[in-house]
Parts: C-alpha cells; structure tokens; sequence
C-alpha cells in the first residue's frame, strides 16, 4: 500500500519525528512505501538544513533524506505554516529580503493543498501529533 | 467512488495554532475543489460560539474564516453532540449551522482523518 505521513511535531521536542521515521523506514519489508510526508504545523521544522544535533543523537535531517533515496517520496512542507516561522527556502527568502534560507531539496516548500492531494490518492494517512 | 476527507478540529481557537491551521486546510480543500467535511469535537466547538474577537495575544480570530464556508463550498459542518453535551453548550448558542452527531458514527464514511 501506498503511504502519506502527515508530520505535526517539531525535531527532538517531541516523538512526532521519530516516530514517522520508524514507521517509514519499517514499511519496504511489509511490501508497503511511502509516497508523500507533509510538513504542517510545528513540523517544518523538520526541514531545515541547519538542524545540528549532538553527534549521539538520531540526525533526523539526515533520515529524512535517506528516506527519499529509498523510497522516492516526497518530502512536502506548507509553505505559509513554514514561512512564518522562518523556513524559507532560497526563493521565499529572496522574495522576503532575507540573506539566509534553511530549506533545501529534496524538501520542497508547497500549498497545503497538497496535503490533501497526497492523502486522496494514497491508500492510507498516518498523522504524527506532538 | 468519491475519496473524501474530514477534518476534524479539537481545539479552541485561542491559546495555540492548531484551531486556525486546521480550519485553512478546511478552506484549502474547498477552494481546491477537494471534497472535505468537518467535524468540531472536543473543545474545538468553541471555535463555534458567537462573539468571538481576536485574542490578546495578536492572533487572529477564527470565526470569520467559519462564515466563509458556504463560499468555499463547504456544505458538511458537524458538531459533536458529547462535546456540547459536556460543555454546557446547546446547538442554538452556535454562529453557524451545523449538524449535531455521534462522531463514531461518522467516521467510517472518510477515505482519510486529518485531526487538528
């Protein structure tokens, strides 16, 4: 079956991250694969290449990208729940008159709707919560 | 077979983001032509009652996004009946109309839940 990942929490505050990953990285070996995992609410901060934890910790930025060589999906983040909150990626941040920008593919920045796009055509939709 | 999606809002418009994020993908899906209904549960009915303003903290209020609905096409609003009935609340103290249910009930009817 097909997958959307609907992730909600924000990095190493709470286990939304994590979890999704363990779920996505687990579903090859059942013959499933994830399509999509959207970014909404606190969890855009999940794509920001800046993301630096202590090297004995998970490197969830760095899972995240395993997760799209492995499987091709997409990894979508809204793009006005990130931009307000400082995700911008070179564009919005051009656009916006910042130096800096924190997300990079394979992250793209997309319109919500997506989000139900995604959920429509996949054969199931599992939301991480803080 | 229409694939449908429902959008269930459980928390009140103040004190966080949640209530505002989830009622913009409800607005989404309508302007988009995607078919979504929603449910209010919890203390997500208090997005419901009358008279609402915009809280001190700056946000903004949600109940003017609740009256675009018929313009977004969004024709399903159900409201839980246990939420009210926990509350205090009777479906006449509300600032748009919706339909009373059992959200157990409902459920099963979605091809997908996003809750908020």
């Amino acid at each position: 079956m097909n997958y959307t990942l609907v992730v909600y929490g924000a990095p190493y505050s709470t286990q939304a991250s994590h979890s999704a990953l363990r779920l996505a990285e687990a579903l090859p070996a059942q013959g499933h694969r994830v399509t999509t995992v959207f970014f909404y609410h606190d969890g855009v901060h999940n794509g920001s290449s800046l993301m630096q934890p202590p090297q004995d910790e998970p490197h969830l930025l760095t899972r995240w990208r395993a997760l799209h060589a492995d499987q091709q999906c997409e990894l979508l983040v809204c793009v006005a729940a990130a931009v307000k909150r400082g995700i911008h990626d070179a564009s919005e941040a051009t656009r916006h008159g910042h130096e800096a920008h924190a997300l990079e593919a394979p992250f793209e920045l997309t319109g919500v709707g997506q989000l139900l796009v995604a959920s429509q055509h996949s054969d199931r939709t599992v939301t991480f919560a803080p | 077979m229409t694939r449908k999606t429902l959008i269930i809002v459980r928390h009140p418009p103040h004190g966080s983001s949640w209530a505002r994020e989830g009622i913009e993908v409800v607005l989404v899906g309508g302007a988009l032509g995607v078919p979504v209904d929603v449910l209010f549960d919890g203390d997500g009915i208090f997005c419901l009652l009358q008279g609402q303003e915009a809280g001190a903290l700056g946000q903004k209020g949600t109940l003017p996004m609740l009256k675009a609905f018929p313009m977004y096409d969004i024709d399903t609003v159900l409201v839980s009946r246990p939420a009210l009935e926990a509350r205090g609340l009777k479906a006449d103290a509300l600032a748009i109309d919706g339909d009373v249910v059992e959200p157990r009930d409902c459920l099963a009817h979605y091809h997908s839940i996003l809750t908020f």
